[in-house]
């Protein structure tokens, strides 16, 4: 469905922030990309819903293809149309509308009647939304603009949603229902899922392949089971350690660290 | 007596305090859509009225054909300048197009008198002169026209920006450029439509304000003029821009009436201006404008 293949991106012209990483999404599954901060996760969801233009970013080299259409290059409401929609790291509801106004302005390229439909199933999916959809988008709590985002997401007929870190700032039990309703929408209605996450103990629990990025690459890929188990994963991002308590010192790790980086 | 001229005074306040909003709401448009202050919309209405008056008496014109000639220039033009003006300072700070648009004010004021010459020309309506007696009261048509006009527009303008999916889309261009974008709105097609609907209601307001006052560059002052008016009632409201008007109007009306007498006349120039400061101070957002929503 979706290919990323050797993708570039250069900010101002001079910045270097992917460099050359190629990542497949297929139809129907839910796909997760971990790393650190500033590891360019974010600038890849950008790329792929055309919206580095605005930051200055470019794909420089490479290509991104859609359902067998190069994408790279096209405006974020033309990648809106061709059925790619991003979730915003940060949620980032429209704060002065309500709720439902937040869904209309998402459902902004369907037709009235596929709006509707639209909105009745995020309401199903989500009936926090529904109880306070008439209430100004930026009052609702974190954990329910984060819903109303998501749903707002779901509102143009989308073929696959990407979200970004949508973990950040919630509660574990948000988190947990969030997650949740993620994979029922999946198994339920066959959305694709992209998602970028930190919290990788979550993103690995309902993903079924990976990618591990440091430093704008791919530094490690497979199934979500088996990245679990992978013991440089288990140590950097699961935060589970092989037994004594390590030290920057310690050589073995540091070197094991230090190719991952480079 | 006292009381009869009391309500007079409130009453032609009211009238022109909705003229004032009819002004003001062109200001609104484009700072809820583009984060911008357009400095020329007075010279908007300037421009739209010296056009409509222009072709009226120079060549004989009449009214409908006039009017129809100054909206198409001023659709046409607005949207020729959001695209080669307006549309590469995208992203650009706020205070460039604010610039840009005083700039485009004093090339306004230029270009007013050498197309049409500079004397003071009337936009003769069809009403009458005389004012319309209620009883005790005197209105002059021409200002229950313009106040008509104001809510007329008002009310459909408004349905158009709460109700209608497009008003929402343009709401939420207002609200965030960027997430409009990956929603699938075309942000730049809302700001094309945002101008040339400043452009129609530009057009309104100097058609009222040419009638009222008589049409020569004076009439771009409207724009500083309605400046209290659009901080009153917040940048961002439309409901506050009527409000705002009303009591600009009002208050403009009232010194006039009772305090001009004992200073020798004049005070009606500033007490609006006096009015909007204690407002700032009180609330900087206006009186309807939204606060921005803190979460902690």
């Amino acid at each position: 469905m979706l290919n990323l293949n050797n993708v570039e991106v250069i900010y101002d012209g001079v910045i270097l922030v992917l460099r050359g990483i190629s990542i497949e999404v297929h139809d129907g599954t839910i796909t997760t990309v971990l790393g650190a901060n500033g590891a360019g996760k974010s600038t890849t969801l950008k790329a792929i819903s055309g919206q580095l233009r605005v930051e200055r970013g470019e794909v420089t080299r490479g290509s991104i293809e859609f359902d067998g259409q190069r994408i790279d290059g096209l405006q974020a409401y033309e990648a809106v149309k061709m059925g790619i929609v991003q979730v915003f790291e940060g949620r980032r509801v429209f704060e002065h509308l309500t709720g439902e106004e937040n869904l209309i302005a998402g459902g902004h390229t369907v037709s009235n009647a596929v709006m509707r439909r639209n909105m009745e199933l995020v309401y199903e999916y989500f009936p926090r939304v529904y109880e306070r959809r008439d209430v100004q988008a930026g009052y609702l709590s974190g954990g329910e603009q984060q819903m109303l985002a998501i749903g707002r997401a779901l509102m143009s007929d989308p073929k696959m949603v990407m979200l970004d870190e949508p973990s950040l700032g919630l509660a574990p039990m948000i988190i947990e229902e969030i997650f949740g309703i993620i994979t029922k929408l999946n198994q339920q209605e066959q959305t694709t899922f992209l998602i970028v996450e930190q919290n990788a103990t979550l993103a690995l629990d309902i993903a079924e392949y990976g990618y591990v990025m440091e430093n704008g690459a791919i530094v490690l890929e497979g199934k979500a089971d088996a990245l679990r188990e992978n013991a440089d994963i288990k140590e950097f991002y699961l935060g589970i350690s092989s037994g004594e308590k390590k030290s920057f010192r310690d050589v073995k790790t540091y070197r094991r660290r230090k190719r991952w980086l480079g | 007596m006292e009381l009869q001229f009391f309500i007079e005074l409130v009453t032609n306040g009211v009238l022109t305090g909705l003229m004032y909003a009819l002004v003001a709401v062109g200001f609104v448009l484009i700072y809820k859509s583009t984060d911008a202050i357009n400095f020329a919309q007075g010279e908007f209405c300037m421009f739209a009225a010296i056009i409509v008056a222009g072709f009226m008496n120079l060549y004989g014109f009449p009214l409908w054909a006039a009017i129809a000639v100054g909206l198409l220039f001023m659709l046409v033009f607005n949207w020729g300048l959001e695209r080669v003006v307006l549309r590469p300072m995208i992203g650009r700070p706020v205070v460039a197009i604010i610039m840009a648009t005083i700039g485009l004010a004093l090339i306004f004021r230029g270009l007013g008198p050498l197309v049409f010459g500079a004397e003071t020309q009337p936009i003769p309506l069809p009403i009458p002169d005389q004012p319309i007696i209620w009883g005790p009261f005197f209105v002059s048509p021409i200002d229950l026209l313009g106040g008509s006009i104001s809510i007329a527009f008002m009310a459909v303008f408004g349905w158009f920006f709460m109700k209608s999916r497009k008003g929402v889309a343009m709401r939420a261009v207002a609200d965030s450029h960027q997430v409009s974008m990956a929603m699938g709105i075309n942000v730049e097609r809302y700001f094309v439509l945002a101008w040339m609907l400043a452009g129609f209601v530009a057009l309104l307001g100097g058609l009222v304000w040419g009638s009222a006052i008589g049409v020569d560059t004076q009439l771009a002052q409207l724009g500083l003029k309605v400046f209290p008016v659009v901080i009153l009632g917040g940048l961002d409201s439309i409901v506050g821009v009527i409000v705002g008007g009303i009591i600009v109007g009002v208050i403009e009306a009232l010194s006039a009436g009772y305090v001009d007498p004992y200073v020798g006349g004049g005070t009606k120039d500033f007490t609006p201006y006096v009015l909007m400061i204690i407002v700032l101070m009180i609330r900087p957002y206006g009186i309807f404008g939204k606060p921005t929503i803190e979460r902690i």
